[in-house]
């Protein structure tokens, strides 16, 4: 269904490899992004508890998530180089006539990714010979990049949402807003919610792993710690992101009515909308859906009687097909079903611990925990499917076609194969690597620690800890 | 205002010539180590040397990119939609070689050490020929404004070939010369002399390319060999000066003003490239103030760039001088 949503009658060749292409190399490196963007964070909780407390378990943790995010930074980081190429082979057609309008957010993101490579390496590197708390800032900085780092990109992203702040003339960008380019429409809401997106996916992730071990009957405090730490911010991320993503639903509704009708599934403008869940949408017609009656008129304007914009308001020629439609309907589905999923699981713990005060013990509540990593990660996926697919046909709304934009040159299949080839190799590398990891881990156990920064209060030693220094 | 522009993007261009030539080098000395334990040695120097500060020294290029085409969008699409296939061959190169350098940290001493540590060290090499060859293909004026230029002999002419060429030769001699003071420091005469030897050997190599390129030059791109002898000629001056010099005192030791000259000469020859181009972008048919975007755009850069100034330059320095005093890893 992909394929032929992809490839319209009258597509240009280069148009479905490219399309394929970028969102394949996009959906593997936002994998990536979230623990670019929010691991650190958690190592510094971990870094703060061992340097403040003492805590060599904490310490333990913060310094292996250290080696971990190092192989994950660098495969972000190359996979994030990628795509800076990709704009260019790909989407000439895009980056040749507005690359001047939105083109310098990247600039930005390329100075926060800047301060974010060399003070990650400090930290990552810096464990047995810096000062403890000049180290422990130099994570800090690393954490306040990435928020940077993540406006800068989506500064750009949300500007093909809702471009702004740019005069053309005969096809030609005349003159930039700079300003109302990077503060588009859509920034703030679509800024924040990739930022909650980031801390609940990499919380969730690394929390899975610890709850695994906690399943398997590792139960010391070096694993509770592990998983209690990543979870928490997660599950204190998730109620944020509901109120957030609700707002953004409304802006859509108000601001992208081509891309609120496609979620909805609405055929025509009405008001009384039924909210249906799953289903698809052919010829023109919902499909084998579950409709609630009313609810998205309510959840768009609070009253069953708002009126939505219906797909029949957009002119034809530029109308997303079904297929398009049903994608963009059963994408926007799954990312609240997972994310409603993963609401629950949060609030689950919420009320374990208020009751016990201590990680939880239930094997079911502990399954949960180990795939919700993954579950995030669906819902991040099928989040930026909603995003991407339904803006189209449009790469820019109401000034660029996808199919201007895409390539015209060469042939972009053998590229797209060898890149699936290359990313496949580095996905499975960057895997065996991590279990790698694990399995030395668990052989050296979690009270061979040597205490890193000597006696406190810390001066500079060279404490050396096992395992620290083969990496 | 796009002039200024132009000059910043070329800082961008020495700069990544500069520190992610000395790093593309370092894996080309990492494929030329040897067997596996002969080659251990050289090849842990090249791993404590060059981990914390890779990616640092890469993000040069991503700089370059953003700059192209914010400032000169049209020169980026013209390059793109003609050098697409060694810009693609690159991409991929640098993901290879990113993430096969991180998996052999961490897999050092085990099984899939050697896999990962071929994959490095052979797109060490690949890559940066892929960007010599672009800049000879840009330099040589094979790009058309329009783009879509010949996908293939904008990129396998003589003027490429000797740029991709140069491009490896280069990295091998930056990072032969980074790597003898890295030795020097660790206290490993070993180390140190064997790397000395490969710096003598690589600026040798480098000196007899740039001496065959004048002639290849001559005859292939007859406009860039008149500009680069006549107003770049100057900058080529202090190149091959500086280049000899760094050859002469590398037996007298003194790692940093080695250090300094070698840059120095590469830097030149770079920014000699830039002065033999200006004021066009692409060959004799696209200015740079033609290409450029409107000035609200390159002001923006502009401001980037003070930023970065300010910004990054001193941690820059902060990371280097930390690796220097090895106070890192």
């Amino acid at each position: 269904m992909l394929l032929s949503a992809l490839l319209g009658a009258a597509d240009p060749p280069q148009l479905l490899p490219a399309r394929e292409q970028m969102a394949f190399t996009l959906g593997f490196h936002i994998i990536l992004v979230p623990f670019g963007v929010a691991f650190t964070f958690m190592m510094l909780i971990c870094h703060y508890r061992a340097l403040r407390h003492d805590d060599h378990q904490a310490f333990l943790l913060a310094q292996r998530w250290a080696k971990v995010a190092a192989v994950l930074f660098a495969v972000g980081a190359v996979s994030g180089t990628v795509l800076t190429f990709e704009l260019g082979l790909l989407w000439p057609g895009l980056m040749g006539p507005y690359g001047a309008a939105f083109g310098f957010p990247f600039a930005y993101e390329g100075l926060f990714f800047f301060l974010e490579a060399i003070f990650m390496a400090i930290y990552i590197y810096g464990w047995k010979t810096l000062p403890a708390w000049p180290h422990f800032f130099t994570g800090v900085v690393v954490t306040l990049a990435s928020v940077g780092g993540t406006a800068s990109v989506i500064a750009a992203n949300s500007w093909m949402n809702q471009p702004a702040g740019i005069v053309v003339k005969d096809g030609r960008v005349t003159d930039v807003f700079p300003g109302k380019v990077f503060f588009n429409g859509a920034f703030w809401w679509e800024m924040v919610h990739m930022l909650l997106a980031s801390y609940i996916v990499a919380g969730f992730m690394v929390a899975g792993v610890y709850a695994w071990g906690l399943l398997k009957g590792r139960r010391d405090r070096y694993h509770r710690l592990g998983f209690l730490v990543p979870f928490t911010v997660g599950a204190i991320a998730m109620p944020l992101q509901f109120l957030v993503g609700d707002t953004i639903a409304r802006q859509v509704f108000d601001r992208e009515p081509a891309k609120f009708a496609a979620i909805e599934m609405v055929p025509r403008t009405d008001d009384h909308v039924s909210e249906v869940l799953g289903g698809v949408f052919i010829d023109g017609k919902v499909r084998y859906g579950i409709p609630l009656p009313d609810v998205a008129s309510i959840l768009a304007g609070f009253r069953p009687s708002t009126p939505i914009k219906g797909l029949d308001a957009i002119p034809p020629a530029v109308r997303p097909d079904d297929a398009v439609v049903s994608i963009v309907h059963l994408a926007f589905d799954v990312m609240v079903g997972t994310a409603t999923l993963l609401l629950l699981l949060a609030l689950w713990f919420g009320w374990l611990w208020w009751r016990r005060r201590e990680v939880p013990t239930n094997r079911w509540f502990l399954r949960g925990a180990a795939v919700s990593g993954v579950v995030a990660l669906l819902s991040l996926w099928s989040g930026w499917v909603v995003t991407e697919v339904g803006r189209q046909p449009w790469t820019v709304v109401g000034l660029l076609l996808t199919r201007d934009a895409v390539a015209t040159q060469g042939n972009l299949w053998p590229l797209f194969a060898t890149v699936l080839v290359i990313y496949l190799c580095v996905g499975a590398g960057a895997l065996l690597v991590l279990r790698a990891m694990h399995r030395r881990w668990l052989r050296e156990g979690t009270e061979a620690v040597a205490v890193p920064y000597g006696p406190q209060p810390a001066p500079a030693t060279n404490g050396r800890t096992p395992g620290a220094d083969d990496v | 205002m796009s002039t200024l522009i132009a000059v910043i993007l070329f800082v961008g261009v020495i700069a990544y010539a500069l520190f992610g030539g000395a790093d593309y080098g370092a894996g080309f000395w990492d494929l030329t180590a040897g067997g596996r334990e002969r080659g251990r040695p050289a090849r842990e120097l090249i791993n404590r040397s060059i981990s914390p500060v890779w990616e640092a020294n890469h993000t040069w290029l991503i700089f370059c990119l953003v700059t192209i085409w914010t400032a000169f969008p049209q020169a980026f699409t013209a390059i793109t939609t003609t050098l697409y296939i060694p810009l693609g061959l690159a991409a991929l190169g640098i993901v290879a070689r990113g993430a096969s350098f991180a998996f052999r940290h961490a897999l050092s001493r085990s099984r899939g050490e050697l896999g990962t540590g071929v994959a490095f060290a052979c797109s060490s090499v690949v890559t940066p020929f892929f960007f010599g060859a672009i800049a000879g293909g840009i330099a040589s004026g094979r790009v058309p404004s329009a783009g879509r230029g010949a996908p293939m002999s904008s990129w396998l002419n003589p003027t490429s070939v000797l740029g991709g060429v140069l491009a490896v030769a280069v990295c091998a001699y930056l990072a032969a010369v980074f790597l003898t003071g890295q030795a020097q420091r660790r206290g490993s005469t070993t180390l140190e002399r064997a790397f000395r030897r490969r710096a003598v050997g690589a600026g040798i190599v480098t000196g007899l390319l740039a001496l065959a390129g004048v002639f290849i030059l001559n005859l292939d791109a007859p406009r860039l060999f008149h500009q680069l002898s006549t107003a770049g000629a100057a900058l080529l001056a202090v190149s091959g000066l500086c280049g000899l010099a760094a050859l002469l005192l590398l037996r007298k030791g003194g790692a940093p003003v080695v250090r300094t000259l070698a840059a120095i000469a590469i830097a030149a020859v770079v920014a000699g490239w830039g002065v033999a181009q200006y004021p066009y972008l692409l060959g004799t048919h696209l200015t740079i103030q033609q290409a450029a975007a409107p000035s609200a755009s390159l002001w923006t850069l502009f401001a980037v760039s003070c930023v970065a100034a300010i910004l990054i330059a001193p941690s820059l320095f902060l990371l280097y001088s930390l690796q220097l005093r090895r106070k890192l890893g």
